[in-house]
């Protein structure tokens, strides 16, 4: 791998390398006694581990000038690692949360395993680990191959990749230490949001100059829905994590709003993430990989830019609708409500494109577990964005508000959708990526594939019974109009349905641990493809080293 | 920095109101211009087949004429 940098570029990362490890050090001394210092360690040994790698290999042979003819794949290969890792913890810290919820035990008395604390564990694993990295390799992956551009240079690409781990190792470990913004999928400190920030504009900046490369006319439209992914993140996140940290020694920070204005900044943060991290970046892929993988064109392009500007303009108004019956002004909540009702306009316009780009295709979709992955995902999609769409109406949300109805809606898009459609483009990727003639095991695909399928049905009923049994119960009255049940009834009534949910996320959570086997499989065990065309390989190991003509 | 509630309702419920029109506008006008048909088929079939490495003309020498291949 590092055979493929530069002796510059091997120099250029110890130097950025060696930058980290000095902050952390900083961060390490003066934030002693403070959950900051503890941060600190951290940032050295993962910058410090970083410089010695790379260090090591500062004398090996520098790579021949044949770079050019092909695409820079490596952190593309790490990302899709790292990301089925964090979905093995990610999804195992859920398991565990729902295991807490069923049998409070589990929680076994320590600060940090307690609910407050392992929830964003999960919630952060999920999205921004197993999500992110997902995200952040197959960007690299589609940018390249559809601007038929390399990269523009060696040394970005693992900064941004490593450098968003970073915050993500900073982030679970400081959940586990009880640090905490209290906002939600907002958690991390404002060291933390810093450090963001510069590894998003590094992102942002290094997909304009691959795009600027581009040898195509015009950009795929997978590359609109990463690009808006990336911007609009960038701006939401800066945003919401105004804040002012308490000392310049110590984790806690106070946010710059306040009152409502607060509640209404985090929920439009909170419900574009759900737009732009959870579902924009997502589309890019769908859009990508579904229609490479039926090897047929995507039903409608001229329609995937129609819902690609829809969805960018409707979701940025319907965060309101997560403060329906607050103190938030009335027009507002039904400015969110309308905007939350047109979205499913452009959502199932994308749905319904993908399902019809397989039309005539459906014997690939039964024979092929990988495609059958990215079907079942613009379903689910379909789903979800339909039960939003309803759920956001405001007195549907009197009754699911607060209760396990959104839980379950959350899951639909969230192991539905988001999951499905990540590891269906994993298992596309990994042969081509690691040039492997297919993948390990297609049995195992098929297994992934129904095990995934029904943790995540066992899921989502689960929390529609119990979050609307939850939800009717609060409501019943007595005929002296009094409540009719106390809260713990609705516990014991909602039990049954925690053990069914545990029971379900498990399935998922086993269906990912073979997927992530299986990948590894395929890259240690599969004979390397014969291309039957000459690929452009990259110089690494088999050609001879020839040192660079300077 | 006083910006009064009023205010903000007002901007809202007229520039919000025309300036989304004029973008719904402009995108579909975009999205169904006749000419773009072409481009926009060939990029929906671009994908298909796209291993074959970057296009060559990388190193500067004006990829924007070279064919797509
Ligand atoms: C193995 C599968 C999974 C299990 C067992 C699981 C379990 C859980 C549990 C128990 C909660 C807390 C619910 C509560 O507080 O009442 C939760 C919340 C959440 N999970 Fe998962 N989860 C799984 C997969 C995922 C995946 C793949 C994603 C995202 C890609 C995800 C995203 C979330 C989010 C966003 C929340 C917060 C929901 C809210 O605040 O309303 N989960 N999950
Ligand atoms: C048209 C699209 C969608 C609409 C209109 C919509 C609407 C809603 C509504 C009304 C809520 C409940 C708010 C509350 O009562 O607090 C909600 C919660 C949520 N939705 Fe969606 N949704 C959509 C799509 C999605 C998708 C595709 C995903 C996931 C990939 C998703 C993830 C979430 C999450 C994580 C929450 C929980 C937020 C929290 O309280 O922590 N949504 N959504």
């Amino acid at each position: 791998m590092m055979s493929n940098l530069t002796r510059a570029e091997r120099a250029n990362a110890m130097v950025i390398a060696g930058t980290g490890a000095f902050i952390g050090l900083v961060m390490a001394a003066a934030g002693r006694g403070d959950p900051m210092g503890a941060h600190g360690w951290i940032v050295l040994a993962f910058c410090g581990a970083l410089f010695f790698v790379v260090g090591s290999a500062y004398e090996d042979p520098e790579p021949t000038q044949d770079r050019t003819a092909s695409y820079y794949d490596d952190p593309t290969k790490v990302g899709i690692l790292i990301a089925l890792f964090w979905a093995v913890v990610g999804m195992g810290m859920g398991v565990w949360v729902a295991s807490q919820l069923a049998w409070p035990d589990l929680r076994f008395d320590a600060a940090w395993s307690s609910f407050g604390r392992i929830r964003p564990v999960h919630t952060s694993g999920v999205i921004f680990g197993f999500g992110g990295n997902a995200l952040i390799a197959t960007s690299f992956h589609i940018m390249q191959r559809t601007c038929r551009a390399r990269m523009p240079d060696q040394v970005t690409p693992w900064f941004v990749l490593l450098g968003f781990n970073l915050f993500c190792i900073v982030a679970s470990s400081g959940y586990l230490m009880g640090v905490t913004q209290s906002k939600e999928y907002a958690e991390p400190e404002w060291y933390a949001d810093l450090w963001l920030v510069v590894v998003w504009v590094v992102y942002f900046v290094l997909y304009i100059r691959t795009l600027a490369r581009r040898n195509e006319p015009h950009i795929y439209v997978a590359n609109w829905y990463y690009l808006a992914f990336i911007l609009v993140v960038a701006v939401l996140h800066i945003v919401n994590n105004l804040a002012v940290p308490a000392s310049l020694t110590g984790a806690k920070s106070y946010s710059a709003f306040a009152g409502v204005q607060d509640a209404m900044t985090q929920w439009w943060y909170g419900h574009n993430a759900v737009a732009f991290f959870l579902t924009s970046g997502f589309l890019g892929m769908l859009y990508y990989f579904l229609p490479k993988r039926a090897e047929r064109p995507i039903y409608s392009y001229r329609l995937s830019i129609l819902s690609f500007w829809g969805i960018t303009f409707f979701y940025i108004w319907a965060g309101s609708h997560h403060l329906h019956y607050t103190a938030l002004p009335h027009w507002v909540q039904t400015l969110g409500m309308t905007f939350s009702v047109m979205l499913l306009v452009p959502s199932w316009a994308s749905a319904g494109n993908a399902l019809m780009t397989l039309n005539g295709a459906w014997h690939k979709v039964r024979d092929d577990a990988t495609l059958r992955f990215m079907m079942v995902a613009a379903v689910f999609y379909g789903l979800s964005t339909f039960e939003g769409s309803f759920m956001a109406i405001r007195p549907v949300n009197g009754l699911s508000h607060y209760t396990d109805w959104t839980v379950g809606h959350v899951h639909a898009g969230a192991m539905g959708w988001v999951a499905l459609i990540s590891f269906g483009s994993i298992y596309a990727l990994a042969p081509v990526l690691w040039r492997r003639e297919t993948i390990y095991s297609w049995k195992a695909v098929e297994w992934h594939f129904w095990l995934a399928l029904a943790g995540t049905v066992i899921y989502v009923f689960a929390m529609w019974n119990s979050g609307i049994t939850q939800g009717l119960m609060w409501r019943t009255y007595t005929e002296s109009g009094t409540l009719a049940y106390s809260f713990t009834d609705t516990l014991v009534a909602m039990h049954p349905y925690y053990v069914a949910r545990t029971f379900g996320g498990l399935l998922f959570l086993i269906g990912a641990c073979i997927g992530a086997w299986n990948v590894v499989m395929t890259i240690r065990r599969m004979p390397s493809e014969t291309p039957e065309r000459d690929y452009p390989t990259s110089s690494e190991s088999r050609e001879p080293a020839l040192p660079a003509a300077e | 920095m006083d910006i009064p509630h009023e205010w903000f309702v007002g901007f809202s419920k007229s520039f919000g109101l025309f300036y989304l029109i004029a973008l719904s506008v402009g995108i579909t006008a975009y999205a169904f211009w006749p000419s773009l048909g072409n481009r926009f088929d060939k990029a929906a079939k671009s994908i298909l087949d796209d291993e074959d490495g970057p296009a060559r003309g990388d190193d500067g020498s004006d990829p924007e004429d070279e064919p797509c291949r």
